[in-house]
């Protein structure tokens, strides 16, 4: 097992499943694997959470997952489509049915067309005509809370984040797709907003029967959005469970100091538990053996030697370390 | 927690100060200078001249209006601006002049630019191979010093309008293609691309839909700057003797023409040259305040 | 009490002249931070932290102007000479900006960046000026400090970066420090490690903090007191402890029902806030949170709420406070 282990794969059930994973980008320092054997999988209706810090490649695995980002090495499997075999045509109606929303909304929407062609840009593109998509517009925008009288003629420029963000979400829903990538939604948004866009979400959620991984650093709005969530740590997989269990009873030493590093001011000192040491190592060249082993409290001799595979230490809950937590 | 909340207290002078200071800010104002001013005013006369020239009451172009070499003077409106060595009006010349010069230019500098879009499109959009195709074509040209480039173009094909048109349009063609290149590439990057992929929309329409609505305003900013510059390579032709064919007037043939006089009649020269100076100046002002205003797209 | 606050604002109003109007970006904020207390400084994209920061420092841009007071250990900074100010910054007040990458310059090496302020403030030679840096740099833990002071901001990383703004601004031992959003361009586990390292030089040297984030978490259990910013205007101040767990202002009320937690109940739906933030040119009159909050009467849109003062530790700006029983609602 040469990535971090699929133990965890749920088998045939699942709508979509990724296996061993591996995305590369060549880059002047050097080629690196921003992927390095991720897997994960999702059952019907159900939210994966994707948990990590910047550069851990949680957007390069959304990416992959649509070939958006070419695969490397591993397996995409949505429902009976292999996704790295894929012919281009096959691909093209494919991703349709799975779409991606991503971080920064305003850079999402094409600042030369309005709001109305954008929303259904989906729509035009599967060959409707202007007056059927003209007539669905309205429509389109109530369900992402955007009175069509008034922006259904604007443009980009003159919306906020949270209104370009919702016509992003609009746009995607349009083509009703089974699966929604949603690559931090709400990271470039104020506080106030963020709310707004996450229930909009949970609300369209239930009525399109949506099965969604949600991509996103902060692990107050996983916990609050996710069914179960995926730790990612320098493009391996750390831990995967129900996110209330991982978040209750962490297994993963990593998983534990990202939970520690959230600042809870009802605590003394504002941090539950002990800060992580160190910086995160250069994927260039990450540690042999556990590439968390440079900042991991329990790390010993073997963690420098053996990569840990992902394995059950808990009924659900899956953990790539030696020495979990339990 | 006591019940009630009390106001706090503030100091005397500052319950007074607090009534009347807010800060007196002023507003930046956006000035077009006179330079700009001017430079739009100049090239809308002189479109306007050269569109209107047939129902000017001024002499045809190719017409004698009175004795040669006569210096400019005021009160009749042929000689206003003198005659030249056999004695057409160097008014109606100019502004005929104008025509030619400016279509020449406007023409050979759309062309230019229209193709100069489509393989900068190709290039930054499809990369790899493609890309390393169309830029050793445009480095080539550029490395080709334009004058030799048309030289080369009018010493094979006898100097005519169409034949001028299109050696400068090739001429032109590379500047356009790497400045399309290059806002293709930074308009790829941008999220709303890798949104229409996942549409299913096709290379094409994300080419014509996506990105060209996008780089083309870049583009049309930089345009009154190479006519202004196709302007002055025609120009450069003419006074070689490969520009416009006699008798059709443009700016360069007139300085050219004049050149032989220069030393007793030197106005020949300078009211055609004071005329291309003026007008690509102008262009060229114009161009940089267009390209201030909508070159921008990228850093926003 | 008897002696001075280090810190005094009072109505600071500081407008920013933009083409599209004057942006009231602080408009009437007044505050006190006491010798060694660390203040927070809480608010959304857009409230007027940065700008309030900027104002006190005398770092405004072109076409801006500022009233009020700032007196800083009793003088008035706000009529203070270019020249005098120069002084004060750096050597009494240091700044550490958001984003380290503009405050660093990329083509000098660490070690100069670090000893240039200390030269010229502190008139030190250049060879203690030399090993004071190398403490400084130890002090902020930054790993293997000699290889560290020779390299240039681009070769180290963000959270290095970031401790190495910090010791650049901790160098001629400040009495005030005001860090405007330190950690927002970190991940979580280096925000966390900068944040301890501030609590931690702030109260070895008892130096004056203000702390400045959009997230009312960060600061709330790093700081002794919180200021919530909204619209160019303080909503509510007090001890962190009180803001954050017994908050009065229906702003900071909302917001922190609307920001989800690692504790928040999974699929609930989260209590929104609707609309979006004021136009900063031309707010509404009265409070500046009417037009979305809940509880908002005709009076809070007629005049600005007066800051009421509601405990000990703990000013609001709202006519309608949460958390009060009915009877001690301020009936005015
Ligand atoms: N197009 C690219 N070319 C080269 N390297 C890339 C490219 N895109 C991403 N990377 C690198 O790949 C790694 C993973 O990046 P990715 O964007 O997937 O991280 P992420 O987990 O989404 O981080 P963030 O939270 O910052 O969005 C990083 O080291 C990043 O620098
Ligand atoms: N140089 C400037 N010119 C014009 N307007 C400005 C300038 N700087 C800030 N502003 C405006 O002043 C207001 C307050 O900005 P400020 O930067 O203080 O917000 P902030 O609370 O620091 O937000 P953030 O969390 O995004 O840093 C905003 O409306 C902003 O657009
Ligand atoms: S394998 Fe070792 S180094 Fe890695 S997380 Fe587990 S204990 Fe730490
Ligand atoms: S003053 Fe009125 S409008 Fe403002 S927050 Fe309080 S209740 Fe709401
Ligand atoms: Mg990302
Ligand atoms: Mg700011």
């Amino acid at each position: 097992m040469a990535g971090s282990g699929s133990a965890h794969l749920r088998g045939d059930a699942a709508v979509l499943s990724v296996e061993n994973l591996e995305v590369e980008y060549h880059t002047a320092g050097g080629s690196f694997k921003a992927v390095a054997g991720v897997s994960f999988d999702l059952l019907p209706g159900e939210t994966l959470g994707i948990v990590g810090e910047s550069g851990c490649g949680k957007s390069t695995t959304g990416r992959a997952v649509l070939r958006l980002d070419p695969i490397a090495n591993g397996h995409v499997r949505f429902r009976d489509e292999t996704i790295e075999t894929a012919s281009h045509q096959r691909m093209r109606e494919l991703r349709r049915d799975m779409q991606m929303i991503f971080q920064d909304p305003v850079s999402s929407l094409n600042p030369r067309r309005l709001v109305k062609d954008i929303i259904t840009e989906g729509l035009a593109i599967g060959g409707q005509g202007a007056k059927e998509r003209a007539a669905v517009v309205p429509e389109l925008l109530e369900q992402v809370g955007l009175p069509p009288e008034r922006f259904a003629e604007m443009s980009p420029r003159q919306l906020s984040g949270g209104q370009a963000q919702r016509v992003a979400i609009g746009r995607a829903l349009a083509v009703r797709p089974g699966l929604l990538i949603c690559d931090e939604p709400v990271s470039a948004l104020d506080v106030s907003v963020q709310a707004q866009i996450l229930n909009l979400l949970e609300d369209l959620k239930s009525k399109y029967d949506l099965t969604i991984v949600f991509i996103a650093h902060d692990l107050g709005v996983v916990r609050s959005f996710s069914d179960k969530v995926l730790v990612m740590y320098l493009g391996k997989t750390c831990e995967f469970g129900d996110s209330v269990e991982v978040y209750e009873r962490p297994a993963h030493p990593y998983t534990r100091g990202l939970l520690d590093s959230v600042p809870s001011p009802e605590v003394e000192g504002g941090f539950v538990g002990p800060a992580l040491q160190g910086d995160l190592p250069s994927p260039l060249n990450p540690p042999s053996g556990c590439r968390f082993r440079a900042r991991c409290p329990m790390s010993q001799d073997k963690c420098a030697v053996d990569e840990p595979a992902m394995r059950e230490v808990r009924p659900g809950q899956y953990a790539a370390c030696h020495f979990p937590l339990v | 927690m006591t019940a009630g909340a009390i106001p706090r207290e503030l100091g005397v002078e500052n319950a007074e100060r607090m009534a009347v200071a807010t800060p007196q800010v002023s507003l930046p104002r956006k000035r077009l200078s006179i330079l700009v001013v001017f430079s739009y005013v100049w090239i809308a006369l002189i479109v306007l001249l050269a569109v209107v020239a047939p129902i000017l009451p001024i002499a045809a172009y190719d017409q004698s209006v009175g004795a040669p070499r006569q210096a400019p003077k005021f009160g009749e409106l042929n000689t206003l601006l003198g005659t030249d060595q056999v004695g057409r009006s160097l008014l109606s010349r100019v502004i005929y002049g104008a025509q030619v010069s400016l279509v020449v230019g406007a023409v050979a500098g759309l062309s230019g630019a229209a193709l100069g879009t489509v393989l900068g499109l190709l290039a930054g959009y499809f990369r790899k191979g493609t890309d390393w195709v169309i830029t050793l074509i445009a480095d080539v040209l550029l490395s080709f010093p334009v004058l030799v480039l048309l030289l080369a173009i009018t010493a094979i094909f006898s100097p005519s309008i169409p034949v001028l048109v299109v050696g400068l349009a090739i001429a032109g063609t590379p500047t356009f293609m790497r400045l399309a290149r290059a806002n293709t590439m930074a308009w790829t990057s941008r999220e709303f691309v890798r949104a229409a992929r996942n549409m299913g929309a096709s290379s094409t329409r994300i080419l014509i839909r996506e990105i060209l609505p996008n780089v083309v305003p870049s583009l049309a900013a930089y345009m009154p700057l190479v006519i202004a510059a196709l302007i002055v390579a025609e120009g450069s032709l003419s006074f070689l003797g490969l520009g416009v064919p006699p008798p059709t007037p443009s700016w360069g043939g007139l300085i050219s023409s004049g050149a032989v006089d220069l030393r007793t009649a030197p106005y020949m020269v300078f009211v055609p040259a004071t005329v291309l100076f003026l007008t690509v100046f102008a262009l060229n002002q114009g161009g940089e305040h267009l390209r201030h205003r909508f070159d921008r797209n990228l850093q926003d | 009490m008897s002696d001075r606050a280090l810190l005094e604002v009072t109505d600071l109003h500081a407008y920013i002249g933009s083409p599209r109007g004057v942006v009231k970006a602080v408009d009437g904020v007044s505050f006190t931070l006491q010798h060694g207390e660390a203040l927070g400084v809480v608010g959304e994209s857009g409230s007027g932290k940065s700008v309030m920061a900027r104002a006190v420092m005398g770092l405004m841009p072109a076409r801006s102007g500022r009233t009020g007071q700032v007196l800083f250990q009793g003088r008035e900074l706000l009529t203070m000479k270019p020249k005098e100010l120069q002084e004060v910054w750096g050597k009494q007040i240091a700044m550490v900006f958001q984003d380290p990458g503009r405050s660093l310059s990329p083509v000098v090496r660490v070690e100069r960046q670090l000893t240039e302020g200390m030269r010229r403030h502190l008139g030190i030679s250049r060879t203690e000026a030399n090993s004071r840096a190398l403490d400084l740099l130890r002090e902020v833990g930054v790993p293997d400090p000699e290889r560290r002071l020779r390299a240039y901001p681009h070769e180290l990383s963000g959270g290095m970066r970031q401790r190495v703004m910090i010791a650049v601004a901790l160098a001629c031992e400040p009495d005030l420090l005001i860090a405007d959003e330190p950690t927002t361009a970190l991940d979580v586990t280096i925000q966390r490690q900068v944040l301890d390292l501030l609590r931690r030089v702030q109260t070895q040297r008892r130096m004056s903090l203000v702390l400045i984030s959009h997230d009312l978490h960060v600061v709330a259990g790093r700081t002794d007191r919180t200021a919530v910013m909204y619209a160019g205007r303080i909503a509510e101040i007090g001890s962190s402890r009180t803001v954050f767990q017994d908050p009065h202002h229906r702003y900071t009320h909302a917001l922190l029902s609307a920001t989800p937690t690692i504790h928040h109940e999974r699929h609930a739906p989260l209590n929104v806030i609707p609309g979006s933030l004021p136009s900063p040119t031309h707010p509404p009159a009265g409070c500046r949170f009417a037009p979305r909050c809940a509880a908002a009467s005709q009076e809070c849109t007629q005049a600005q709420p007066p800051m009421l003062q509601f405990s000990d530790d703990l000013d609001a700006a709202c006519i309608h406070p949460v958390n009060t029983k009915e009877g001690e609602l301020v009936g005015r």
